[in-house]
């Protein structure tokens, strides 16, 4: 089968780039070894946070949220998007020092989007927080949506455009030849001259075969969500010091982060929920919402994301084979980038250059 | 409660109870989790309680458990009532809470004896108040006397109906009708089974026993419907059904339903366990050898949970699981875990001829399980109706976990447990692709409710 673009990854990041590059009239074909969205993109935590990203990311994110605030314009869908801010909660005086000095960095590079708030405004904004915190970093644009739902959404546009999917079709072999990639698998043999690997958790083997390994690892952030509650808080709660992200959803369940790995057989693609971490993340919700005591927990689960040593992703032109690129390694916070990530991808195949600043980003950093 | 055992045993039903037994006698350290606050699973649920009259009026084969109960009382084995599983791993952590407080144990061998739940069948109107499961009925019958004030209609399937039936008529209960989904077809097909089943003819004997008394004292019974609903604003009102090509209704405030039992494989699911599925008894069941070991080292199943083979076979089964886990513990060597296992296992097979004829005679009609109303309520916990599941499937997502993580369906409180079984239906049919190659969903602990502050709670040491 010929096709302009071979986009191996089904999830978010392929979607959105495939989306982008039918927009440009080009068409693709993803190659997706499972369904969309049965790993990250399926079961992350749905943050739309620009707050305490890495300077090197802050381009990107504030170009994302605006993408977000339209989103339905790009999907036809507003993908469950909310937008009551994002919090970074500080309960001690070592707390609001270390979110002050984020703030002047912040403010140091010229932007604005995050802010120093005081005790007063802080209980305004999460009045059922524990009475003991003294101040909170807040970027007032933040929120979340669905990530499913969102990946359903893109998936469906693209679908639209003339965008394939081929999904439980596993890559067996990637080769070039007369300037064009043959890819085989189990199901056919597809061949366009332009290949991108967005492939999550795999891409680093799909890097590998093209001459260019990276030290991408596999890991299982492990979330859990509670029964439903009447609402009682509106913006998302992170913590300066705690390992925590946590969410009161638009169903009125709670949904707890924080990071914390399971661990995880990748090979047989199975996590096992490391139960003493979370008893963490749950003292961590009992110290800020010690009300919350007897909500019980639904649900528990695990998800694989794509890791690189700096937490940063890659974002480039493949530098040792012609006409590949690569979009992977996200560290478990690539959902609010993805729908600018399609369109850094699609300038970078169609132009030969980004309008967006990614040299952090390229894999001849490791 | 100590944090780790040789043996941990999840279930007081027969099966567990003769494991625990066996186990125990043999000098092992066995702990037996259950979540009643008394031994006897849900066959012999209340037996050290139940009033001698309210026993008769159950029945003989209810008094079988005395013994295994006793036995159990007995014994050296700790038991651990009121105390809920909420994790089970490959590596044997168990999850539990007992007295409110959570615990993480770990043994080296971990029985799984949690028996069976009745089969969850969607049909319009089953979760309006009135409409109750016939084994939840039983139950408040069994443990607290309370029955049906103003007569009920029993509808469905399985010998758990007609028993149900009989004694309520022998508590003076009025018995409107009882409309089983049998037909002609499922007599047929069972006909051939019929000899080896009358082997064990008690199980038969005791089926016609219930339906003569019931045919004698006036109660409608009838064969072959079909279209089951149930209708009422608030709650249940009236019933109707399709028989012999009519329609028919009628009021009652009251309707069990039942449409047989199905393994309860949430904790062999959690602990990586494999499955496959039973098409005879339309259900999921764990992989197991002769010994009720699991594909996982270290984990074995015995009894309903297994596969549905009810409380004698149970009891048998949990004997033979205990000799191996003796062999595994090296309690006993191989010859000795052989020759005390014979017994048991001749005893097990002659209780088991009964079962191809009760699978054919009882078999559901698929087109039931695939729900064939579009309106019905498939997901209780996130009230997602068919209509959804088939829009969800139509719309690309083709197995059960896409439509799980579109539509919600399956992620509620019950874990999945209610509605799992109808959604694989609903996908295989919509598909095309039959119920042995379909997925399962995943299944996510806590299996049960485990609170925020119960988790936080547990290992105090740890630190970020």
């Amino acid at each position: 089968m010929k096709t302009d673009v071979i986009i191996i990854g089904g999830g978010l990041m392929g979607s959105s780039t495939a989306l982008q590059l039918a927009m440009r009239g080009m068409h693709c074909t993803i190659v997706e070894k499972e369904s969309p969205g049965r790993h990250a993109s399926g079961v992350n935590a749905g943050g739309l946070r620009q707050l305490n990203r890495n300077p090197a990311e802050i381009p990107l994110t504030v170009e994302a949220a605006k993408m977000w605030r339209n989103i339905e314009s790009l999907v036809d869908s507003d993908c469950d998007a909310r937008f009551p801010g994002q919090l970074r909660v500080a309960e001690n005086s070592d707390d609001l020092d270390l979110l002050e000095q984020r703030a002047a960095l912040l403010h140091s590079l010229g932007y604005r989007h995050e802010e120093m708030i005081g005790r007063k405004e802080l209980y305004q904004l999460a009045p059922a927080l524990a009475p003991h915190c003294v101040g909170a970093l807040i970027c007032r644009e933040d929120g979340y949506a669905r990530p499913f739902h969102a990946l359903t959404a893109f998936r469906h546009k693209a679908r639209s455009l003339g965008v394939e999917y081929r999904v439980n079709t596993i890559v067996d072999g990637i080769e070039r030849e007369a300037g064009n990639w043959r890819i085989t698998t189990r199901k056919g043999e597809f061949q366009a001259p332009v290949l991108v690997n967005c492939a999550g958790g795999w891409a680093g083997q799909i890097a590998a075969s093209l001459g260019e390994p990276v030290p991408l690892k596999p890991a299982a952030p492990m979330l859990m969500v509670t029964e439903r509650l009447p609402h009682f808080i509106e913006p998302v709660i992170g913590s300066a010091s705690r390992k925590l992200s946590f969410k009161q959803m638009q169903n009125g369940t709670l949904l707890v982060g924080g990071a914390h790995l399971a661990s995880l057989d990748f090979h047989k693609e199975k996590s096992e929920i490391k139960w003493p971490k979370l008893a963490v993340s749950a003292r961590s919700i009992m110290a800020l919402f010690p009300q919350l005591k007897d909500v019980r927990i639904v649900r528990v689960w695990a998800g694989i994301e794509a890791f690189m040593p700096d937490n940063l992703p890659v974002i480039c032109k493949s530098s040792t084979a012609e006409d590949a690129y690569h979009a992977f390694g996200f560290s478990a916070h690539g959902f609010q980038l993805s729908p600018l990530i399609g369109r850094i991808l699609a300038e970078l195949i169609v132009d030969g250059t980004s309008n967006f600043p990614i040299e952090p980003f390229n894999i001849t950093r490791f | 409660m100590k944090e780790n055992y040789p043996l941990v045993i999840i279930g007081a039903g027969p099966a567990g109870l003769a494991a625990a037994t066996v186990a125990a006698d043999h000098g092992v350290e066995v702990a037996l989790l259950d979540e009643q606050p008394a031994p006897g699973g849900q066959i012999f649920r209340g037996i050290e309680a139940a009033p001698d009259e309210r026993a008769d009026k159950l029945g003989p084969e209810y008094l079988r458990g005395e013994k295994l109960v006793s036995a159990f009382r007995n014994s050296s084995a700790r038991y651990y009532p009121d105390t809920k599983v909420w994790s089970l791993s490959e590596q044997r952590d168990i999850g539990v809470i007992h007295q409110q407080q959570a615990h993480m144990i770990s043994a080296e061998q971990v029985l799984i004896a949690n028996g069976a739940f009745e089969r969850p069948v969607p049909f319009p109107g089953w979760t309006l108040p009135g409409v109750m499961n016939a084994g939840a009925g039983q139950i408040l019958f069994k443990g607290s006397g309370i029955v049906p004030a103003d007569g009920v209609v029993l509808a469905g399937s399985g010998p758990l109906l007609l028993l149900l039936a009989w004694q309520y008529l022998r508590a003076g209960v009025r018995v409107k009708a009882v409309l089983d989904t049998i037909s002609r077809g499922n007599y047929i097909k069972a006909l051939p089974k019929l000899p080896s089943a009358l082997l064990v003819h008690h199980h038969i004997t005791q089926g016609l026993r219930y339906q003569q008394t019931l045919r004698l004292a006036g109660v409608e019974l009838h064969n072959g419907i079909r279209d089951l609903q149930a209708h009422g604003a608030e709650s249940l009102e009236s019933i109707s059904y399709r028989h012999k090509g009519s329609n028919h209704t009628l009021e009652t405030d009251s309707l069990m339903i039942h449409f047989g039992i199905i393994p309860n494989i949430h904790l062999s699911q959690a602990a990586g366990c494999d499955h496959f599925w039973h098409k005879r008894q339309q259900c999921w069941r764990p992989e197991l050898d002769e010994w009720g070991s699991s594909s996982v080292k270290g984990i074995l199943i015995a009894g309903d949970g297994g596969g549905i083979g009810g409380a004698r076979t149970a009891e048998h089964a949990g004997r033979i699981a205990a000799f191996r886990v003796l062999y595994n513990l090296g309690v006993m060597n191989q010859q000795e875990m052989h020759l005390e296992a014979k017994q048991d296992r001749k005893w097990m097979k002659a209780d088991l001829r009964i079962r191809p004829f009760l699978e054919k005679l009882f078999r559901i009609p698929e087109s039931m399980l695939r729900v064939p109303h579009d309106d019905t309520i498939v997901c209780r916990c996130e009230e997602v109706t068919a209509r959804e599941i088939r829009a969800a499937i139509a719309d690309g997502h083709s197995d059960s976990n896409q439509v799980k993580f579109y539509t919600r369906c399956g992620m509620g409180p019950c874990q999945g447990r209610q509605c799992s079984q109808a959604v694989a239906h609903i996908v295989a049919d919509q598909t095309s692709i039959p119920l042995q190659q379909s997925t399962q969903f995943r299944i996510r602990p806590p299996l049960k409710p485990l609170t925020l502050g119960q988790l936080a709670s547990l290992y105090p040491d740890e630190t970020e």
